[in-house]
């Protein structure tokens, strides 16, 4: 291994791209500069995936430098299986964005790409963080650009959905720091993550601490009934900005539960299992529903959403080694596909300038290339078999099965549930005779939104042809948060 | 007293000499009529502090008890008055412009501004109740003449006015609760005080008494709920630099004050002060957050916004502890920095028919002047404790203290109060990124404002960053008697 922090500069150098930024004036330099930091960033993480050792749990490609000495803060970057993947997830949506928003945003647009790339960073630092105290930091700061990009460049009630979207994620982590506090005086005043998971806290302890940090996760993930300020933020936001809450912003609040909740507080972990488990299932099954009754399809793919997490939190909280792969993978599906179906939905809007569905029709015979294209998507949505998030689900389903059958098999319905919406939505808009589309009038996908589409279509069938390579990477690492939570 | 100890005492003063001293010759060249006395005067006050912050950085180390033990020089007093000065000379620095545009360019604003600051150095060097007192009230009528400054204006007489009489009455309540501790103890110095409450007496009906007069007193002094009423009435109508002023510094001294009395003197009846002060602290963190929301006067939005703060460093206190105290001053001094660069750019918007001090004035600001919006946005989420930015660290220094001590539930009431007061600031946030702008903006912007601004900006995004040093300071800064 070298001795470069390819960590530091991985999370850092989007955020240097955006100092850079800050000396361009001409928009078009301002889209090729953005797009070269985030492909060169994306490019980084192949290294490290290559250079990543799947044999061990242990924390790989640590830094660790004293920040604030006198309380135990240090500034600490590493990864294990199941940050790794989230942080390639991460650097590829990140120029993908770009790419999304390279015609989408005409207004500032040296602005938007500058809250595009401290974004990036942000959330490349939040899955690398090895210190409580830094994951806290990268965590809040997200507030910042993300409040700035559905609240600048987002739809007519944009001012509305950014307040609301930030004052529900700042109170939810503000019960987070405190509860992160309590752990610190109990953990022997450290933020270091591994060591806090050693920790051995008392159960009411663990159980205060845990629904602090429930309530965070909760409203991030989004679980019901904590989920109402993601329509209004999905539906506001540009393109990217859909894309980076879908893609990587939800899977925090799932990431912040296996990081955290499980390994530090198993035995609460444990004892309100079955609270989440039935959370899980009604924000499948509710959000499936409300994602049958929406008209606006940027909202239908928002109450997917819902649904799909809830997925991943069953998952989670099975504690067998299936269910929690399972939501990994899922985790990562959800942020290919929906990723992918936010896009669509840009690029369709860019054309058109509407939302509803019921104003589109035949796009099967005026732009065969989306049209298919998004058929891919609808099913991968659907977890058809073939498709990523068949493996997640299978995964998801067998685990909670095994956990509790009633839980499993009311999961299956939100599975339906997700044919019945999908392919409704997909009937309307792909099928049937073509509708006359207001707008800027219709063109099909050109090569620049190809290039973002396609390394997505590859993940759709990589994953679900060949899981393999991913279920390695994660493996080692979630047996051992499954010996952490079940072990003691 | 013989000679070596005169000359101690007056070596050890030397800081308060040079402010004093310097007023005085400022008072003299003040009535002179001219142009070139106002430069004369803004650049004299200027030095008077720098001469004032290198005597007081020179005198730093050993603690140094002098005036028979009712003055001492401790790192505890050099980091507070490094924070005045910090805050004297910004408020300076911002002045020149602001006091032309409001026809009030006179020479003794800044020699009250000076003997303002005096007090509040005595304040903070203070082991007497009674040496308190005299610094607390020479702080307290120069405020109220600066507060009254704009003598044409009804708002400003107005204020200076209710400020009088509130606070004659406050000072006096303390003289009060300050007679009766005598009473009981038979010192007023603090140190003799906490010997003399520890033998005994704690559960005293007239030392609880004592005790309420006291918090009283003090709690008026930093804009405490149920004292708070005067606040947004001063802060709007005195002049804006002089609302600066006294958001950051005189609420530091009164901090300094509160601190050396209650967790040192007043220490062995903590039992008695304890729940009230956190009582209080919870009230005033609500009121000021709630009350603000609505508000449409800046002033007074960041008059309310001050109370809040105050009571969530009132924790800091409830904590106590070595943590505590250090959480407290670590918090004073980055309030400085992002409560001084808010009103920075306050003042900048002052100009001519435009006051700028309505909320709605900042709308569309982003579009015209992209890096004094940018700085602009950094100081509001500071305030509202966002990270990466200072106030982040501030309340997460006290947040540390109080679940320290396993005060979990008070540091849970704060953090969801945070949230509520995040909701004003990101407001305002919202109208310079959001909206379209209703007028071009002329902006009274001078190399001294600029340069006030480079600094609060330095100090906000520069402690948030790289707090260590700033915390090992105020860790350093203890007085005796704590840890």
């Amino acid at each position: 291994m070298t001795d470069i922090p390819i960590l530091s500069l991985i999370v850092f150098l989007p955020a240097a791209g955006a100092g850079v930024l800050l000396f361009m004036r001409d928009d078009r330099v301002v889209r090729w500069t953005a797009l070269a930091f985030a492909v060169v960033d994306f490019a980084l993480t192949i290294p490290l995936l290559f250079a990543f050792d799947t044999t061990t749990y242990a924390m790989q490609f640590t830094e660790t430098v004293p920040w604030v000495p006198s309380l135990g803060i240090t500034y600490s970057l590493g990864v294990d299986g199941i940050s790794l993947l989230f942080i390639f997830l991460t650097a590829l949506l990140g120029w993908i964005c770009v790419v999304a928003s390279w015609e989408a945003i005409e207004t500032k647009v040296k602005e938007f790409m500058i809250c595009l790339l401290v974004m990036q960073s942000l959330m490349l630092g939040v899955f690398s963080a090895m210190d409580l105290f830094l994951f806290y930091v990268f965590w809040e700061a997200m507030l910042i650009p993300m409040y700035l990009i559905i609240g600048v460049w987002g739809g007519k009630e944009r001012v509305y959905a950014a307040f609301k979207f930030f004052l529900y994620t700042l109170a939810g982590s503000l019960l987070f720091l405190v509860g992160i506090l309590v752990l610190y005086f109990q953990g022997g005043e450290t933020f270091d993550i591994v060591t806090l998971m050693e920790g051995d806290y008392s159960f009411t302890v663990q159980a205060w601490v845990f629904l602090a940090f429930l309530v965070a996760f909760a409203v991030k993930v989004p679980m019901v009934p904590l989920h109402t300020w993601l329509p209004d933020a999905h539906v506001q936001a540009p393109t990217a900005g859909s894309i980076i809450l879908a893609g990587v912003l939800l899977k925090m609040g799932a990431y912040g539960f296996l990081r955290f909740s499980l390994p530090m507080l198993p035995d609460a972990s444990q004892y309100f299992a079955t609270m989440i488990q039935v959370l899980s299932v009604v924000s499948i099954i509710y959000g499936g529903f409300l994602a049958l009754a929406q008209v606006d399809v940027k909202k239908l793919v928002a109450y997917s959403s819902v649904s799909h997490m809830g997925f991943v939190t069953l998952g989670l909280f099975t504690f067998n080694a299936k269910g929690v792969e399972g939501a990994v993978l899922q985790m990562f599906n959800h942020g290919i596909t929906t990723g992918a179906l936010f896009l669509f939905v840009g690029l369709i809007y860019e054309r058109t300038q509407t939302r509803i569905i019921a104003d589109y029709g035949g796009l099967m015979k005026i732009v065969p290339v989306y049209g298919i294209l998004l058929c891919v998507f609808t099913l991968s949505s659907i977890a058809v078999p073939g498709t990523n998030a068949f493996v997640g689900e299978l995964l998801v389903l067998a685990g909670a099965f095994g956990a509790n059958k009633a839980i499993g098999a009311a999961a299956v319905a939100g599975a339906v549930l997700s044919a019945a919406y999908m392919l409704g939505f997909y009937r309307q808009v792909a099928l049937g005779p073509a509708v006359a589309m207001g707008g800027r009038g219709m063109w099909d996908i050109n090569a620049r939104e190809m290039a973002g589409i396609l390394p997505l279509v590859v993940f759709v069938f990589w994953v679900g042809l060949y899981p393999k390579p991913f279920i390695d990477i994660l493996h080692v690492s979630v047996e051992h948060l499954l010996v952490q939570t079940m072990g003691r | 007293m013989d000679m070596d100890a005169v000359t101690l005492s007056i070596i050890a003063s030397i800081p308060e000499i040079i402010v004093i001293v310097g007023a005085c010759v400022l008072l003299l060249i003040a009535p002179v009529k001219g142009r070139r006395f106002g430069p004369l005067l803004f650049w004299s006050s200027l030095a008077t502090v720098i001469a004032a912050a290198a005597a007081t950085f020179a005198l730093a180390g050993e603690p140094r008890l002098v005036y028979s033990g009712m003055f001492v020089v401790d790192d505890f007093s050099v980091f507070f008055k490094m924070v005045f000065y910090l805050a004297t000379g910004l408020c300076v620095l911002m002045s020149p412009r602001y006091l032309e545009e409001e026809d009030i360019a006179r020479g003794e604003y800044y020699v009250l501004m000076l003997f303002a600051l005096a007090g509040m150095m005595i304040m903070a060097s203070g082991l007497d109740l009674l040496s308190i007192y005299v610094g607390m009230e020479l702080q307290a009528l120069c405020i109220y003449v600066l507060t009254g400054f704009i003598r044409k204006e009804k708002r400003s007489n107005e204020a200076a006015l209710k400020y009088v009489i509130l606070g004659s009455v406050s000072s006096g309540i303390f003289l009060y609760g300050l007679s009766l501790v005598y009473g009981i103890t038979g010192t007023t110095q603090l140190t003799d005080m906490a010997a003399a409450l520890s033998t005994g007496g704690a559960d005293d009906p007239v030392l609880v008494l004592a005790t309420v007069f006291l918090v009283t007193g003090l709690l008026f002094k930093v804009g405490a709920v149920p004292l708070h009423m005067w606040v947004p009435d001063v802060y709007e109508g005195a002049p804006t630099t002089i609302t600066a002023f006294m958001s950051v510094a005189a609420k530091a001294a009164a901090f300094a004050i509160l601190l050396r009395i209650f967790l040192d003197a007043m220490a062995p009846a903590a039992e008695i002060w304890v729940v009230v002060v956190a009582v209080i602290a919870v009230l005033t963190m609500a009121l000021g957050s709630f009350v603000a929301l609505v508000q449409t006067n800046i002033k007074r939005m960041l008059a309310y916004s001050s109370i809040a703060h105050a009571g969530f460093v009132l924790l800091g206190l409830v904590a106590g502890g070595p943590d505590g105290v250090a959480s407290v001053m670590l918090y004073l001094l980055i309030y400085t920095f992002m409560n001084l660069g808010i009103f920075a750019i306050i003042i900048m918007m002052n100009t001519g028919d435009v006051s700028g001090e309505a909320i709605e004035d900042y709308a569309g600001f982003a579009k015209s002047h992209r890096g004094l919006a940018l700085l602009m946005l950094i100081f509001l989420f500071s305030l509202a404790g966002i990270p990466p930015t200072a106030g982040f660290f501030a309340k997460f220094y006290i947040l540390v203290a109080l679940v320290e001590q396993g005060y979990v539930g008070l540091a849970v009431i704060a953090v969801l109060l945070s949230a509520v007061a995040a909701f004003f600031y990101i407001r305002i946030v919202m109208l310079m990124y959001m909206k379209e702008e209703a007028r071009p903006f002329d902006l009274a912007l001078t190399p001294s404002l600029r340069l006030a601004i480079a600094i609060t900006a330095a100090g906000t995004v520069g402690i948030g960053l790289l707090p260590s040093w700033f915390l090992d300071l105020a860790q350093g800064s203890q007085f005796l008697g704590i840890g």
